[in-house]
């Protein structure tokens, strides 16, 4: 089970407009990104996170699987998010 | 009170005159007037009615410090002023020197001394972090055109060439170190520094140092939009503890006293602060601080006054700032007052 700590101070707003204060670096997120973002906040797994979103969305594993193991990629090259 | 304050050049390179002002008149405490001191007459600072009450021309401190005193000596009698605050680099030389006499016509300052000016000068700076433990990029200075041939065997392309005052290029090879050696001793004189490249993002950090080694206050900014000639346009004040105590060290190895621009770059690969540049006196971001709510300029009238500062512990994160320029509209007759008389009354 893959899971993830995100930055315990990054913010996201309702929006989907996310600001990490220590880098200054802001990102905006549709909604299915702050949806992962948000569920990594609660300690989701990746598994998890991609069951939530197969069911909440018309997408198959397969693709669901790709982007959102894409998306943890730019989260921890970003430095927001680490491997536990 | 009466404060003086330089650097009312509101340009695209601005000076942090204004912004230091903007931060006094947001103090409740503060009552009395803010006296421009420029040395030029279309500083655009000296024409703000809500920025400056009067302004006087100045000399050029490189003209010699008899000239440059008794015009100081001369507005003071007519301004009774109680505190300088000086916010240009290239003079603070001359009133480091002048700080004495200064004092005994009554007026106060809070800057830093001669040896520590000299200790973050940008010749020097590589051997004050080297003896402080502190992460900067490996330094050569050049003082001739022979010394470039040096570069290759220290340092590996792309390197920075920097000015010992302002100006910095980034060459790719020795042709281009060539080239911009002679176009920045030319303007600026010699040494020029040859500077390792890091590649990563800017970080500044403002402080102002109690003399005593430690910092009354810091507020560290990401630059978030850059112009052409390298200046910030816009910043946001950012949280990272490693940078807050990066700078409280240099603070307390120097004992600085007074405003300061601590400019960093935090390298891609290792994450780390590379300590760029030292510079002696409040960015012209300071405003920023004073809204993330350290009022900076205000502490260090404070300071100048003799008077006890409380430190600032706490700041705003995710201020931004974001700068824009303004056509302000005058009289011919105000430039005529400025230009002939040396002097323009706002109130």
């Amino acid at each position: 089970m893959d899971k993830y700590r995100v930055s315990s101070n990054l913010a996201i707003s309702e929006n989907g407009f996310m600001f990490f204060p220590a880098t200054g670096d802001s990102f905006t997120l549709n909604e299915i990104g702050s949806n992962i973002v948000n569920m990594l906040k609660s300690d989701k797994t990746r598994e998890e996170i991609i069951e939530t979103i197969i069911e909440e969305y018309d997408i198959d594993k397969h693709s669901a699987e790709r982007d959102i193991t894409d998306f943890i990629a730019q989260l921890i090259n970003f430095n927001l998010a680490e491997e536990l | 009170m009466n404060i003086a304050v330089t650097g009312l050049n509101n340009v695209d390179n601005p000076g942090p005159g204004v912004p230091v002002i903007r931060g006094i008149k947001d103090a409740s405490e503060f009552s009395g007037k803010i006296i421009g001191l420029i040395y030029d007459s279309l500083e655009p600072g000296a024409y703000m009615k809500d920025v400056t009450n009067k302004n006087y021309l100045i000399p050029y401190p490189a003209g010699g410090l008899e000239p440059f005193f008794e015009r100081l000596k001369y507005i003071h009698s007519k301004e009774k002023i109680d505190v300088i605050i000086p916010t240009l680099d290239a003079e603070l030389y001359a009133f480091i020197k002048l700080e004495p006499r200064l004092n005994q016509l009554g007026i106060k300052m809070f800057l830093p001394t001669l040896e520590h000016l000299n200790f973050r000068s940008k010749d020097k700076l590589s051997s004050f972090c080297d003896a402080n433990n502190i992460v900067s990029p490996r330094s050569l200075l050049i003082n001739s055109l022979q010394d470039i041939r040096k570069i290759p065997i220290e340092l590996s392309f792309p390197i920075a060439i920097k000015g010992i005052f302002y100006d910095a290029y980034i060459a790719n090879n020795i042709e281009e170190a060539q080239s911009y050696f002679n176009k920045i001793s030319s303007k600026w004189g010699l040494p020029i520094i040859a500077q390792e490249f890091i590649k990563g993002e800017e970080y500044n950090v403002v402080v102002l140092g109690d003399g005593k080694g430690g910092s009354i206050g810091s507020v560290p900014m990401k630059k978030l939009f850059v112009t052409d000639k390298g200046k910030g346009w816009a910043g946001v004040t950012i949280e990272d503890k490693t940078l807050l105590d990066t700078s409280a060290k240099i603070i307390a190895s120097l004992g600085w006293k007074g405003g300061a621009e601590l400019e960093f770059v935090k390298e891609k690969e290792s994450n780390k602060f590379y300590l760029l540049e030292i510079n002696p006196r409040f960015p012209a971001w300071v405003y920023l601080a004073v809204a993330a709510g350290q009022n900076l300029p205000f502490a260090l009238y404070n300071l100048a006054m003799g008077k006890e500062v409380d430190k600032f512990e706490t700041y705003e994160v995710g201020k931004i700032f974001i700068r824009y320029s303004w056509d302000l509209i005058t009289d011919m007759k105000k430039f005529e007052q400025i230009t002939v008389q040396g002097e323009l009354n706002n109130d």
